[in-house]
């Protein structure tokens, strides 16, 4: 079962003023439980617009949004229930930390879903386990802590109300390569320990390339694709013309391919790019021989 | 929410009000609320009204915008209406137990209550035609002979300018903090007043620590490029003042000398 579908979703801002601009048009969409999907785009092509439709911050000018089959803007349905099956963490998260303690920043959420003392503590400390804060930071003051572990923290808040859905908008922006590399990794094992859903909106081919099963493609507010890793950056051309970088190894790959050598181009890790030169060589290899 | 409210009410717009020099519009709102101020009946205000239509009408500001710088305003209006109508002496038009109204209540009310508008409008229309910027330029050049006196003026039009620019930067952050906050379940549309007023710490932190952070921020950028406050400062848009400027002037003195005149001859 799908744990997001949209129908016909369509979101227009301003309506009726000379600023008047279609951020979503008709986006028809189908994520499946248990997902890892990269969410890519141009600045302005409404990825940041259509998340915040999924936990119910933006109302949709029409179409409609079920989450876990549930019409979220039906009229027995309150909104508060969804943003805690839909955990949403916006960018640069760590402005909006405020409490004294990690500890207290943290239960922020999951206080607000009325859960009690014993379950929000157990919660905490595996969060933070898994997101890297050791124990002792968790009584600091978040405001002690430096960049990279703020934004865990803020991350952490919304992976402790344990969604079933959560989403991330650019959670490395900002960060140098190691900490972007750390984030990826432990949202990826986050998926992987609470088989939840995730969807990351990112700029960088190279980081959904690593972290992503299926890349959901944005272009002038309407769906380009959404498909598997491999088979969206097998149509790089394409990209290319809506004006998405593709990976840069893609790119070699594509180059060896026009210069006639008979090699795939659905190539987009640099460990999997070794793999399939190798492969290549031993078949020229054995050919010659 | 937070995006339909209007901070620096300035409407653009090209009418001969807008192109006064600001400088002296500043000086002429002064004088019109000198009118105001020093009519002492009805016809003074009559006056005074009649110099307020002719520049509003001048400006070609929609009458309906006019109309809402008046709303935040009601509950004075209503207030001092109201102190007014029952708390005068005077010959008792009517009279329901311990409550009278009197016609010098009455009076004295309808006097307050057009004086109060007229004021918010006159002052709206210089906020209206003029821009914030222009209009810090516009202070800080009449404050300067204050700098003799060693009064920071260059300084004060500064924090003025930057404090302007910065509201709807801080609005937008605002509504930011809110969304996460929301994200996270917090709760600010339902509950006790008490309850409403706690669940606005997850917004007023942040907003606080980035607002010290955008400050620091802009201090630094500020020092980088060697700003050393007015001293030898020239400016990007030099303020002229024509004719024209002087002509509005001398209209709205002839005016205050008209209000000046009719509280002579009825007193």
């Amino acid at each position: 079962m799908s744990v997001i579908k949209t129908e016909n979703l369509t979101y227009t801002y301003s309506i009726g003023t000379p600023f008047e601009k279609t951020a979503v048009n008709n986006v028809n969409l189908e994520i499946e439980e248990g997902a890892l999907a990269g969410i890519i785009g141009h600045t302005g092509s409404g990825k940041s617009t259509l998340i915040q439709h999924f936990n119910g911050l933006i109302k949709p000018t029409s179409g409609k949004i079920y989450i876990d089959g549930e019409d979220i803007w039906s009229k027995d349905v309150k909104i508060r229930d969804i943003r805690f099956k839909v955990g949403l963490v916006f960018q640069y998260p760590e402005y909006q930390i405020f409490e004294e303690t990690v500890y207290k920043d943290i239960a922020f959420g999951p206080k607000n879903m009325g859960l009690p003392d014993e379950e929000i503590d157990r919660r905490i400390k595996e969060i933070a386990e898994l997101v890297g804060l050791h124990k002792d930071n968790l009584y600091k003051s978040p405001f002690e802590l430096s960049g990279g572990q703020k934004r865990r923290v803020a991350i952490a808040g919304v992976m402790a109300m344990e969604p079933k859905a959560l989403i991330l908008d650019e959670p490395t922006a900002g960060l140098d390569p190691k900490g972007r590399d750390t984030i990826l990794g432990q949202i990826k094992e986050y998926h992987q320990h609470k088989k939840s859903t995730v969807l990351l909106v990112s700029h960088s081919m190279e980081d959904m390339a690593k972290f992503a099963d299926k890349i959901l493609v944005m272009n002038k507010a309407e769906v380009f694709c959404y498909d598997d890793t491999p088979k969206v950056f097998a149509r790089s051309a394409e990209l290319e013309n809506i004006g998405l970088a593709v990976p840069q190894i893609t790119r070699v790959f594509n180059r060896l391919k026009q210069s006639g050598i008979d090699i795939r181009t659905d190539v987009y890790t640099v460990d999997f790019a070794r793999k399939t030169i190798l492969e290549y060589l031993e078949k020229r290899g054995g050919a010659n021989a | 929410m937070l995006k339909d409210i209007t901070i620096g009410q300035y409407f653009p717009g090209n009418s001969v009000v807008h192109r006064l020099d600001p400088r002296f519009k500043i000086i002429i709102t002064g004088v019109f609320i000198a009118m105001l101020f020093s009519a002492d009946g009805f016809l003074g205000l009559a006056v005074g009204g009649i110099f307020l239509i002719v520049s509003f009408l001048l400006s070609k500001i929609p009458f309906k915008l006019m109309m809402k710088s008046l709303k935040p305003i009601i509950p004075i209006i209503l207030f001092t209406s109201v102190l007014n109508i029952f708390f005068l002496d005077g010959v008792p038009l009517l009279k329901l137990g311990f409550i009278k109204i009197t016609d010098e209540g009455l009076r004295t009310s309808a006097f307050m209550v057009i004086r109060i508008i007229a004021l918010i409008m006159g002052s709206s229309l210089l906020t209206y035609t003029t821009s914030p910027i222009t209009l810090t330029d516009a202070i800080e050049r009449l404050l300067s002979p204050l700098k003799k006196l060693k009064l920071p003026v260059h300084e004060l039009a500064m924090m003025m300018t930057i404090a302007l620019r910065f509201i709807p930067t801080l609005i937008e952050e605002t509504d930011k903090i809110m969304s996460a906050q929301k994200a996270r379940g917090a709760d600010m549309e339902t509950g006790s007043l008490v309850q409403r007023a706690k669940a606005l710490t997850p917004i007023l932190i942040p907003l606080f620590v980035s607002a010290f952070r955008r400050a620091e921020e802009l201090a630094t950028a500020m020092e980088c490029r060697c700003y050393q406050g007015g001293e030898g400062r020239t400016r990007l848009r030099q303020l002229h003042s024509t004719g024209g400027d002087f002509f509005a002037l001398g209209l709205s003195v002839i005016f205050l000398d008209a209000v000046l005149l009719l509280n002579f001859l009825m007193g």
